[in-house]
């Protein structure tokens, strides 16, 4: 089982690859889409090469749900996530860092929860899985 | 539609590898424009024709059923030039395929010289997308894409 700090380094290594940047411009906290600049597209080509790269098998939907709330108001009220939202949030991503996300709820940022950190835990979790 | 820019494949290993060869003719009406006194075949037609070759490599995988569409195109690198009068080897290696597209690897060689390289990914169109809907009808292998494939059977 690889450690945090190896498994880091190659999510690092996959994101410079497929959205051509500098490796000096990925940090833990990165979002994909602000910070790395990634579409809708790339998150098909991440998930291919996290496969590839990690020899793990991610369902579809699994790491980058296509629509979590699907305009449920009881999800999302005035353009902010209700509390059952958050708890939707919480048991689709249970990787991604949703109490930060939590202060301030704004649906318009719900992307911010795609980080480098977040595809880190989500590998390492997978790894785990496929360990035990 | 003529917008072919592959003339045979050589060769076809189902779900693993194609290739496909290329002339380049001074006669082509490309080379009228593209350029004057220099006829060097554009580098976006060489990629087009590396992603002819390698998707229908992807679309035979699926027995044509998926609507394979080129989605990203990651690292293509260019060695060197290609001018009329020589041809064009397509080479792409399938490195993934799965339900929502596959990837390819692809080399152009002219003889022995690389020309270039690249790597191509493929979105089949109703898997990736599953909120939109692009009808039955198969718009991307249609009609010339697909006899290709017979002619490659022909010649042999």
């Amino acid at each position: 089982m690889p450690s945090r700090e190896d498994i880091y380094g190659k999510v690092v290594g996959i994101l410079v690859d497929s959205l051509n940047v500098d490796e000096d411009e990925v940090k833990p906290t990165s979002t994909l889409q602000g910070d790395l600049g990634a579409e809708s597209i790339d998150f098909l080509d991440i998930v291919f090469r996290l496969e590839r790269g990690f020899n793990i098998k991610i369902p579809r939907g699994e790491l980058f749900p296509e629509s979590i709330f699907q305009g449920d108001p009881e999800f999302v009220q005035n353009g902010k996530v209700t509390p059952k939202g958050l708890a939707e949030l919480r048991a689709k991503l249970p990787f991604a860092d949703v109490e930060k996300f939590a202060a301030d709820p704004q649906v318009t940022k719900v992307s911010d929860l795609f980080t480098v950190d977040m595809i880190t835990k989500y590998v390492e979790g997978k790894l785990k899985e496929g360990a035990s | 539609m003529r917008w072919l820019w592959i003339d045979r494949f050589t060769a076809f290993n189902s779900k693993h590898s194609a290739t496909a060869v290329k002339n380049l003719s001074r006669a082509d009406d490309l080379f009228r424009d593209h350029f004057p006194g220099y006829p060097v075949m554009p580098g976006s037609l060489i990629l087009e024709g590396l992603a002819q070759t390698g998707g229908i490599l992807v679309g035979e995988a699926n027995d044509f059923k998926e609507k394979v569409v080129l989605a990203k195109i990651s690292n293509a690198r260019f060695e060197r030039e290609a001018l009329a009068g020589e041809q064009l080897t397509y080479h792409a290696e399938i490195v993934d395929l799965r339900p929502e597209g596959a990837t390819i690897q692809g080399t152009v060689k002219a003889g022995d010289d690389l020309v270039a390289r690249a790597e191509i990914m493929f979105a089949h169109l109703d898997q990736a997308r599953s909120a939109q809907t692009f009808g039955d009808q198969n718009f991307v292998f249609s009609g010339d894409l697909r006899k290709l494939l017979g002619l490659a059977k022909l010649v042999k």
